[in-house]
């Protein structure tokens, strides 16, 4: 399986942080291969087309916005 | 690794206090009794009628009122007019956390509504969360509370129209993406019911915050009598603000009087005061309701998310707020009241403007900018320049000055800067002229 690329928007509030834990978390339940990227810097983040942080996307693709997702919701997301 | 650093660096720092403190200083002792007396002051007075229901109340809108509909009114191609108006207030539902201002703002000037909207919502949503306002009002006074809310939403409507004229021929940069719209939710009851949740939430910290004006009537023991209101109480002296003109002092007066020489003093039966006798059971009517509504109206899940949220704020603001109250009380009584009431003693267009630049250019930390006005203002500082002070400060800081610069460029950060500035040093005049 080729690797998930998971990137996590947001400029490092509590809630951003929170997220990427979850991610990892899911991630490595499903023990599958991947990378975690932070993206901090807002003229990229506004290239996702996000208004709202925290932001999840899974291989450049946004899945969510604005909201602190489960380990649960995300491995939904990687599956 | 950078955790463990942080928390060696908080040790080596306390340490380095414990170590060099000069406890024989009079002044440090001074300050450090200030610092206790205003943390009691504020723990006695504010935190249980009004930080924690404030808390409960941040989290509640964070969990039931719908964000992605807010935004939703900031989108591209929304009409100007609403975008404005939802701009200019959305900062009471969004932004009750800082750093969620700047993403929201880069996002609504880049792919929503444009410049004027995200120049708006800039300027209001820092200041008007629910906290920050309810707050200003018990500790630095209805009027300056009241006067940060208004100001700084019709305020920020001016900023952003202005903003919007003066670079109306600049093209926007767009980014190139798709607009990522928050999926929306499927509301699990009516609009009618959030709100009245929400309203009877509002409505408790309304009552349970409601002040006593003390608007009395005082007879003195020279058959003199006049309405006045109290506006300090010692152990045997009383000092009065008049409401009324009497012999040789004016209204608006203020006056000193022994205890000893006042021969009966009644209070006013204004409604305000009525109400205030009864605060407590309007108030205790109003948790009822929300405890009822809570029960009935929502699910079990919803509840716990919403405690969640509530913890969350209060894990992020509670050290601030109090950790600020502590230091602020300490460095207050360091402070030179000379140079504070020399700088923005009056309300002259030179004490608005250093506190509107000062408030511009500062960082302040959440909620932190209501314990430093209020040292300001024991020290000297009129009621004009806090108010300067309180628009300008949330709204900008040096760092927020450098993330703004990387969203819209130069030209645009410093007109903004420079609006934002002439507008809080206006508004500090006007306010101040009139109380």
């Amino acid at each position: 399986m080729a690797m998930k690329k998971i990137q996590i928007l947001g400029t490092g509030c509590p809630k951003c942080k929170k997220l990427a834990e979850n991610a990892e978390a899911a991630a490595r339940e499903l023990e599958i291969e991947f990378e975690i990227e932070k993206i901090t810097d807002i003229n990229e983040i506004m290239k996702f087309g996000v208004m709202m942080t925290p932001a999840l996307a899974v291989d450049g693709q946004v899945e969510a916005v604005g909201k602190v997702l489960s380990p649960d919701e995300i491995k939904k997301m990687l599956g | 690794m950078k955790r463990e650093l942080k928390i060696f660096a908080a040790l080596v720092s306390i340490f380095v206090v414990a170590y060099a403190l000069p406890l024989g200083n009079p002044k440090i002792q001074e300050g450090i009794q200030e610092a206790f007396r205003l943390l009691q002051w504020y723990a006695r007075n504010h935190t249980l009628a009004c930080v924690v229901p404030a808390l409960f109340i941040a989290g509640a809108i964070i969990t039931f009122l719908s964000q992605s509909s807010v935004m939703r009114y900031l989108g591209p191609r929304s009409n100007p007019i609403s975008a404005y108006a939802v701009a200019s207030v959305a900062g009471c539902v969004l932004a009750v956390c800082s750093c969620s201002v700047l993403p929201m703002f880069a996002g609504i000037y880049q792919l929503g509504a444009g410049l004027g909207p995200a120049s708006a919502f800039l300027y209001s949503g820092p200041a008007i969360n629910i906290l920050a306002i309810f707050l200003s009002a018990r500790v630095l006074g209805f009027s300056i509370g009241a006067a940060r809310f208004i100001g700084a939403v019709i305020f920020s409507v001016a900023i952003g129209l202005l903003m919007a004229l003066v670079f109306r021929k600049g093209e926007r940069k767009k980014a190139e993406a798709v607009f990522q719209m928050p999926e929306p939710e499927k509301p699990r009851r009516g609009v009618a019911k959030t709100t009245a949740f929400l309203a009877s939430m509002i409505l408790f910290l309304i009552f349970s915050d409601w002040y006593n004006p003390s608007n009395v009537t005082v007879k003195t023991n020279y058959g003199k009598q006049f309405k006045a209101v109290i506006i300090h109480e010692t152990k045997d002296m009383l000092r009065f603000q008049l409401e009324e003109d009497i012999s040789e002092n004016k209204m608006g007066d203020k006056l000193e009087l022994q205890k000893t020489e006042i021969a009966d003093m009644q209070e006013q039966k204004t409604w305000v005061i009525q109400l205030y006798h009864i605060r407590w059971y309007l108030a205790g009517l109003c948790g009822l309701a929300v405890l009822i509504m809570a029960q009935r109206w929502f699910e079990r899940d919803e509840l716990r998310l919403w405690m969640t949220n509530t913890w969350n704020f209060a894990k992020m603001l509670v050290p601030l707020l109090f950790g600020g109250v502590f230091v602020v009380g300490f460095i207050s009584v360091l402070l030179p009241e000379k140079q504070v009431a020399l700088w923005v003693g009056d309300n002259s267009l030179r004490s608005n403007l250093v506190a509107s630049v000062i408030g511009a250019f500062w960082y302040f930390a959440t909620l932190t900018e209501i314990p430093i006005t209020q040292a300001l203002m024991k020290l000297g500082m009129h009621k004009g320049p806090v108010l300067a002070l309180l628009l300008a400060g949330p709204a900008l800081s040096l760092p927020n000055i450098l993330v703004i610069r990387k969203v819209m460029g130069n030209n645009k950060t410093l007109v903004f800067t420079l609006l934002v500035v002439v507008m809080a040093t206006l508004t500090g005049i006007i306010f101040g002229t009139f109380f």
